[in-house]
């Protein structure tokens, strides 16, 4: 298996960092936001801070799906949850994350039937199993989740499970790019793009970044080769003046992606007109909602939500440290008030959150302090 | 929630759009509806996500990513996930 060892094997990391060393312009800074939270998980977890050259800043990006809930939206799942016919599921990493009135685990303890769940499918299942109940599954996820979520939904349909609903918060990455590169302040040079999401969806829906922003984009596998190399291709391009989409995760991403996969989005799903994001507000057609066609599997549909909007705690500065403004430890709640064990915001529940992997990895790294320009 | 888990395919099963996966010694069915390429067989590898195969890998890239699981202190994880598929169990699963 020597194909699969070179992208962990220490010389061949040296050499790229070596590289990297080489050609970047000591004169000039560069800021790259890695925008799937995998990429900021193993950037973290190898310790690739260490091996870059001062002026290259990493900006981690919003690609943690519990990470860009909204409050509103977790309190949302929470009142479907406490109707008493009603078993609400969901992911694992969906249980800590905390709403207005506390975290599905602290519901689940105070009475509510909340199932943690590893596969929309289970959810169904569950709703087979207990026809005297309705089920509703608390969907997250980009575009690497949504498509399984949209074949439950068939799946539904095609066994004539009514018992069963989909509270969708699916959104989508590309519009969340968009919004970061025209939120004011914001100062990316270029971005590793995210790797499982492409797989589904190909390279070409980050075609608008490098036409329109002039910002390149490198789709990148999670080894730390994968993540070293990249940034190497991101600084080539910026020194050459071009900006294009490259892929450097050709192994796992098809250049079309995956048109079944894209076909059952299509079938399902519709984009809502706007969507709030933690840290990010408003952004239009960035979420995905149930065709109305689909509505009887629709959990909106079915149960009124309260749909308020609730603001972060005001001391989280969890907005800020998303777009890449603010790094993690400089939030005065960081490590005290909020820590993993006891997450205020959500970037400290997920190990693919900003706050949760610099809690874990770099307490005491120089990424502390904000870089020199 | 993201992971994406390799597995081999050990057989076909009767119930349509599943197939027996073995992912470290646990065996379990996954669906491939959403597979692009649903021609699959004993001895391919696939990768999993919540149940569902996303594509067809080949052997290389299926080792390649155990290990990166591995490596990122998430192949409990993949397991916990993999043990847990629990919808094709039971006799009211179709």
């Amino acid at each position: 298996m020597k194909y699969v060892d070179e992208y962990r094997d220490p010389v061949l990391i040296e050499n790229v960092a070596r590289e990297i060393k080489r050609t970047v312009d000591s004169r000039r800074h560069y800021r790259i936001m890695e925008v799937c939270g995998g990429h900021t998980h193993a950037i973290y977890r190898y310790g690739l801070r260490d091996v870059l050259p001062d002026n290259i800043e990493l900006v981690h990006g919003p690609g943690c799906p519990v990470c860009v809930l909204p409050t509103g939206r977790v309190d949302d799942g929470l009142a479907i949850a406490e109707r008493d016919d009603v078993i609400l599921t969901c992911f694992g990493d969906m249980l800590r994350v905390p709403g207005t009135r506390g975290t599905p685990l602290e519901f689940k303890a105070r009475g509510a039937d909340i199932r943690m769940v590893y596969s929309p499918l289970d959810a169904l299942k569950l709703a087979q199993d207990h026809p005297e109940r309705h089920v509703c599954f608390y969907a997250i996820g980009f575009e690497t989740t949504a498509p399984s979520t949209a074949l439950t939904v068939l799946r539904a349909r095609a066994l004539g499970i009514e018992n069963f609903s989909v509270f969708c918060n699916h959104v989508a990455i590309v519009p969340a790019m968009r919004a970061i590169l025209d939120s004011p302040g914001m100062q990316l040079d270029g971005f590793v793009g995210p790797g499982h999401v492409a797989t589904i969806t190909g390279c070409r829906p980050y075609d608008f970044v490098a036409r329109e922003y002039g910002k390149p984009v490198v789709v990148a596998g999670f080894e730390p080769l994968d993540i070293l190399q990249a940034i190497l291709m991101i600084v080539r391009q910026l020194h050459s003046g071009e900006a294009h989409v490259e892929n450097e995760y050709a192994r796992f991403v098809p250049p079309n992606g995956n048109r079944a996969a894209l076909a059952a989005l299509e079938t399902v799903f519709a984009l809502r007109p706007t969507f709030e994001w933690r840290g990010l507000g408003h952004i239009a057609q960035s979420a995905l909602e149930l065709r109305p066609e689909f509505a009887r599997w629709d959990a909106e549909r079915r149960f009124a939500v309260p749909g308020v909007r609730v603001s972060d705690p005001s001391a989280a500065r969890c907005g800020e440290v998303l777009i890449g403004v603010l790094k993690p430890a400089r939030c005065t709640l960081f490590g005290n008030a909020c820590n993993p064990e006891h997450p205020i915001g959500a970037l400290m529940v997920s190990s693919e959150g900003a706050c949760a992997a610099h809690f874990r990895y770099a307490q005491h790294a120089a990424e502390a302090e904000p870089v020199s320009v | 929630m993201c992971l994406a888990i390799p597995g081999q395919v050990v057989e076909m099963s009767e119930q349509p759009m599943l197939v027996k996966v073995d992912v470290g010694g646990v065996r379990r069915n996954v669906n491939i509806g959403l597979l692009e390429d649903a021609n699959v067989a004993p001895g391919d590898w696939i990768l999993i996500h919540v149940g569902f195969a996303l594509s067809k890998i080949g052997e290389a890239e299926a080792r390649d990513q155990l290990r990166m699981l591995e490596a990122m202190g998430e192949d409990e994880l993949a397991m916990e996930e993999i043990r847990g598929y629990t919808f094709a169990d039971g006799p009211l699963a179709r």
